[in-house]
């Protein structure tokens, strides 16, 4: 009984969610609801496909905000000549390559190494861009033929369930197991078959395309872009404080994850515009104090709790 | 017919000399054991001949090809399988999914998933395993996660099989089923080559026996005449 209502409620929650996404911008409340939720969307997008390569590896990758700019970039430059819907996947596959680039280099580096590196990527791409504009094309920043709320909205609600997808898929593949094996010891998948250097730089790249389509999305939601907006570190930092505060294991924790902590976000900016920070940083710490294994983990966890309170219920009736 | 051929190896690390000048060869269908005092670079034959290692000079052929300095997945796909001196099963992932990444990514094409799970759950069964298919790895006794590492590496479909002290650490209750077990894995058609410190198990299983000392080869033969000579009673038997 337990199972079979467990086996179908994911795909009833996923289409109900969908339903009220897509009927948002007609029935919603605002055009403020429409934005936020977008930016929510953003952030959860982010998670979702940092989860894909880092929740099963262990590889924590600074990079978010390296592969999101490129997306800003790429779309703030096509944006005047081509569709949205033709932008969006180009600022993905910019940042497929350069992720696959960056990847074959660094993904032999390990732990702390290669968090570092992935830190310092975002650096070199932002000052790049910056030193490209001041020098050859003679001006910081540029402004965007930005497209409407809705249409943007409807963007991302697009990438958001493609991402989503692709991260289901991937979890039931082979590169699943294969990921999730290297996680544990990389010598031991390679002594099992695992081309162990290939699975991760693919599915870095791979996480990497979300994450720059993504960010060519955002890009038209902003009249005016230059490269601190666009490189900003938050980008990097959120999704994996959002992982970590959901959980990784099933899709739905890095959703709920991002989804509650940008609300959190929104709400503290809001009403405590002087002590946002530092009740931000006050909550991340008791969760990670009290959480250790997220949202994902103290749910799982009180299941269990229910599950084996209901067996032994039935067992002295 | 030979399937593995080595032929000069060496392998240096600084200046220690793991494996010197050492030739040997593995004969199809036979169990070869592997012996000889910690440190004498048994485990170190096993990385170079599996990929982990790149030896400084020498040739390792396998089924003819030359193999040496190929990377591990290479290897495994050509058909050699491998088992670990420490286990290094994936301890989060269930039984199951330990059996199914060496199935998915081993010598055998991909099946679709029906046959992937046909092919795992036969694997189990014949190693034993079947009871605990959905347990974590990490949950298993030692005993079983030996076994879950030979499954592991049954399911790339290797021609070859190396095994690194499986019966380490074993009760002789368990050192009985796992000889049982490599006698099995012989009788499925598989060559095996194993390094052993428990001396019951080598001397009654094993075909030829290869003894080692400090990266040297210092004799070779049958279990009966292995045990006999000087040699390998001074340096390693007797003392």
């Amino acid at each position: 009984m337990i199972n079979s209502r467990g086996k179908w409620s994911s795909p009833i929650a996923l289409i109900l969610l969908l339903l009220l996404l897509v009927a948002l911008p007609a029935y919603g409340p605002s055009e403020y609801t429409v934005i936020l939720i977008t930016n929510i969307l953003m952030y959860v997008v982010l998670t979702v496909s940092w989860a894909i390569f880092s929740g099963p590896t262990g590889y924590i990758s600074l990079a978010p905000a390296a592969f999101f700019g490129v997306g800003v970039y790429a779309s703030a430059i096509l944006s005047s000549d081509l569709p949205l819907a033709m932008v969006v996947p180009i600022g993905g596959a910019a940042s497929f390559i350069l992720a696959y680039l960056v990847g074959s280099l660094t993904l032999r580096l390990r732990g702390m190494y290669f968090t570092m590196f992935t830190f310092g990527l975002v650096e070199l791409v932002r000052n790049s861009v910056h030193w490209w504009e001041v020098n050859i094309s003679g001006t910081v920043g540029r402004l965007i033929i930005s497209a409407d709320n809705t249409t943007v909205f409807y963007a991302m609600v697009a990438t958001f369930l493609a991402a989503l997808l692709a991260s289901y898929l991937i979890k039931r593949s082979r590169f699943g197991l294969a990921l999730r094996s290297i996680g544990e010891s990389e010598e031991a998948a390679a002594h099992s078959g695992v081309n162990v250097n290939r699975v991760k730089v693919v599915m870095f790249a791979v996480s990497a395309f979300f994450m720059g389509a993504t960010g060519a999305t955002m890009s038209m939601r902003w009249t005016y872009i230059d490269p601190t907006l666009a490189f900003n570190i938050q980008f990097s930092f959120m999704p994996v404080l959002m992982a970590i505060f959901g959980g990784m294991g099933h899709l739905y924790a890095p959703i709920t994850g991002a989804t509650i902590v940008s609300l959190l976000e929104e709400f503290l900016t809001t009403k405590f515009p002087y002590y946002y920070m530092f009740l931000f940083g006050l909550t991340m710490l008791v969760v990670i104090l009290f959480m250790p294994y997220g949202l994902e983990g103290t749910i799982e966890k009180w299941r269990k709790k229910i599950k084996a309170g209901l067996r032994s219920s039935h067992e002295t009736t | 017919m030979k399937l593995l051929e080595v032929a000069g190896l060496n392998k240096h690390f600084g200046g220690l000399a793991a494996c010197t000048n050492v030739d040997f060869h593995v004969e199809r269908g036979e169990i070869l054991g592997l012996i000889g005092p910690n440190g004498a670079g048994k485990t170190t034959i096993f990385n170079l001949v599996s990929g982990a290692l790149t030896p400084d000079s020498g040739a390792i052929a396998f089924k003819g090809q030359d193999i040496a300095g190929l990377k591990p997945h290479e290897i495994t796909r050509m058909g050699i399988g491998r088992t670990f001196q420490s286990v290094k099963i994936f301890s989060k992932m269930s039984v199951f999914e330990n059996v199914l990444l060496g199935h998915q990514f081993g010598k055998g094409k991909p099946s679709n998933k029906k046959g992937a799970k046909e092919e795992t759950e036969g694997i189990l069964e014949f190693v034993e395993l079947s009871g605990m298919r959905d347990a974590r790895a990490v949950d298993l006794i030692l005993a079983n996660q030996k076994r879950l590492e030979v499954a592991r590496a049954l399911a790339t479909e290797p021609d070859l099989l190396l095994l690194d002290e499986v019966m380490a650490g074993l009760n002789p209750t368990e050192v009985a089923q796992a000889m049982e077990l490599v006698k099995r894995i012989r009788e499925r058609g598989l060559t095996i080559l194993m390094i052993e410190h428990v001396m019951k198990a080598i001397m009654s299983i094993c075909d030829r026996i290869i003894v080692l000392h400090h990266g040297e080869k210092i004799a070779e033969g049958s279990p009966g005449d292995v045990s006999k000579n000087k040699t390998v009673i001074e340096v390693y038997l007797g003392e």
